[in-house]
């Protein structure tokens, strides 16, 4: 049998089930701001994507009860979300927290595939070229939502890592030390 | 020892470099390399700067110009080749002749080591690679036990550099048809192993299937470790029989026998893995230069963590340990 890698949080069922009611649309709102600032600062995530980057992604949570479709569309990318599976080109699933932690480099995406964390279905090639750009583009969404926030910033920071320290999940990116 | 390790991408390579790599190994973000994958590699410009990077941190990088050039497209390998030189790489890593040849004439000063793909495999034909073709270095197949390894080394100047982690080919490294029967792509001639273009993933019930052009090639229950879709780890079924025909999805994992590959008179050690991601690279690493060290100082190799990384979560020493002669 596969061993899952190194216990990835799962989202509480509790609050997944208030989202299944929740409204969806500002969420959308924040994370297609939080997109286009990304895509701001960090043009070559998109021109490594190449042909790529007018895929249309769906990522879906599977402890959340909604997918994201995420379009980058050349550097001008559109979010959406939906609790329905949209058609798109292809389809990344697993859990919030292994999807978070490939984009902040603290899972390895072909381990997450290897023990089952992660699934992929339709275009392999998109798929491949959206995680290396990511990967090579070393995002911290943390720091991009904190900075996003201006005058709040400190408060982001303090918030992200005391939700990181209580729940395990890599919301943001960790500097690697140089070990030599 | 010196380890060297992948890199698919500039965060890759720094990565590694902070994580102690004494040497780095990449490729230019086109068919010269054997890892031609969709946003992989790197451009000229991203090359130069990444070199720069690991020269300031005292680390040396190696590109692979590892695939063989195609009839009337030669020129794409040659400029890879005088870039490689541009960029001031440490050395470039070939596999075909004609290309060693074009090295040694135009760029004599450029270090030449003999990719794994060329499959050299005792030490008469790499005296040849070395007194026609200058090579410093050969990466030797996947083939070979550790005594062979010692063997070859009594009988040759040329340096050899063994794969400690990583994926496992089917041992006919540069010959391996198998991706191009399949999708009439290869390793050898474009830089993919079943190419991602050719793969498709399909998961219902929990059992995930996976098809390379077209052909499934394996089938995996609920909750068991996937494999790479590759033709040589696949499962069939003949008959009553279900089986992996070429070799099981599993990593080699040769960090048990470092000490016993140094015995043997090998240099360096490297690791498996440019298509992995910057975690990937930190981890084996970090690992693999925490041996080492443990190693050259005669104190006990820490116990590695490396399992859960490797293809089919499982690990083999592979033809170190012929078992099954």
């Amino acid at each position: 049998m596969s061993q899952p890698l190194d216990d990835i949080p799962i989202f509480p069922r509790l609050p997944a089930r208030f989202l299944r009611v929740a409204p969806l649309a500002p969420v959308a709102l924040a994370l297609n701001r939080l997109a286009r600032r990304v895509a701001r600062s960090h043009p070559s995530m998109f021109r490594r994507m190449g042909p790529h980057a007018h895929a249309r992604f769906e990522i879906d949570p599977t402890d959340l009860p909604f997918v994201i479709v995420i379009e980058p569309r050349g550097g001008a990318p559109l979010v959406a979300l939906s609790r329905q599976p949209k058609p798109c080109d292809a389809r990344i699933a697993g859990p919030l927290a292994a999807l978070l932690g490939m984009v902040h480099g603290a899972y390895d995406g072909d381990a997450l595939f290897f023990s089952r964390d992660l699934t992929v279905e339709g275009d392999t090639s998109a798929v491949l070229a959206l995680r290396n750009a990511i990967d090579a583009a070393e995002l911290d969404l943390g720091a991009e939502l904190a900075e996003a926030l201006g005058p709040a910033s400190g408060l982001v920071r303090r918030l992200t890592e005391f939700g990181e320290r209580r729940t395990g999940v890599a919301l943001s990116r960790h500097e690697e030390i140089e070990t030599w | 020892m010196e380890i060297v390790c992948p890199a698919g991408t500039p965060a890759a390579l720094r990565a590694a470099v902070k994580a102690g790599a004494h040497t780095v190994y990449c490729g230019f973000a086109d068919e010269t390399n054997a890892r031609n994958f969709p946003g992989l590699n790197f451009d000229r410009d991203e090359m130069r700067d990444s070199i720069a990077f690991a020269h300031d941190h005292g680390a040396k990088v190696l590109i692979a110009i590892n695939t063989y050039p195609r009839a009337g497209d030669e020129a794409l390998w040659h400029r890879a080749v005088a870039d490689a030189a541009k960029c001031r790489a440490d050395a470039v890593i070939l596999a075909d002749i004609g290309l060693l040849a074009f090295a040694h004439q135009n760029f004599p000063e450029l270090r030449r080591h003999l990719s794994v793909q060329a499959a050299a495999a005792n030490a008469d034909i790499i005296n040849f690679y070395g007194r026609t073709f200058g090579v410093k270095r050969v990466v030797l197949p996947r083939v070979l036990t550790v005594p062979e390894i010692a063997a070859i080394n009594a009988e040759t100047e040329v340096e050899t550099e063994v794969f400690v982690f990583g994926g496992l080919c089917v041992m006919a490294e540069g010959r391996c048809s198998l991706s191009s029967y399949a999708t009439g792509k290869s390793p050898n001639m474009n830089g993919v192993c079943s190419p991602a273009s050719h793969v498709e993933y399909h998961e219902q019930g929990g059992q995930l299937d996976a098809r390379l052009g077209g052909y499934t090639i394996h089938r995996v229950g609920k909750g068991e470790p996937a494999p790479y879709p590759t033709l040589c780890k696949g499962c069939f079924t003949a008959g009553s029989k279900t089986g992996h025909l070429f070799e099981d999805p599993v990593s080699l994992n040769a960090e048990a026998l470092m000490p016993q590959l140094q015995k043997a008179g090998v240099t360096a050690l490297k690791i498996e893995g440019r298509q992995r991601s910057v975690s990937y690279v930190s981890q084996v690493v970090r690992n693999f230069r925490a041996a080492v060290d443990a190693l050259d100082a005669g104190r006990a190799m820490p116990e590695g963590m490396l399992v859960r990384l490797s293809e089919g979560q499982a690990n083999t020493t592979g033809a170190y340990r012929k078992t099954w002669r």
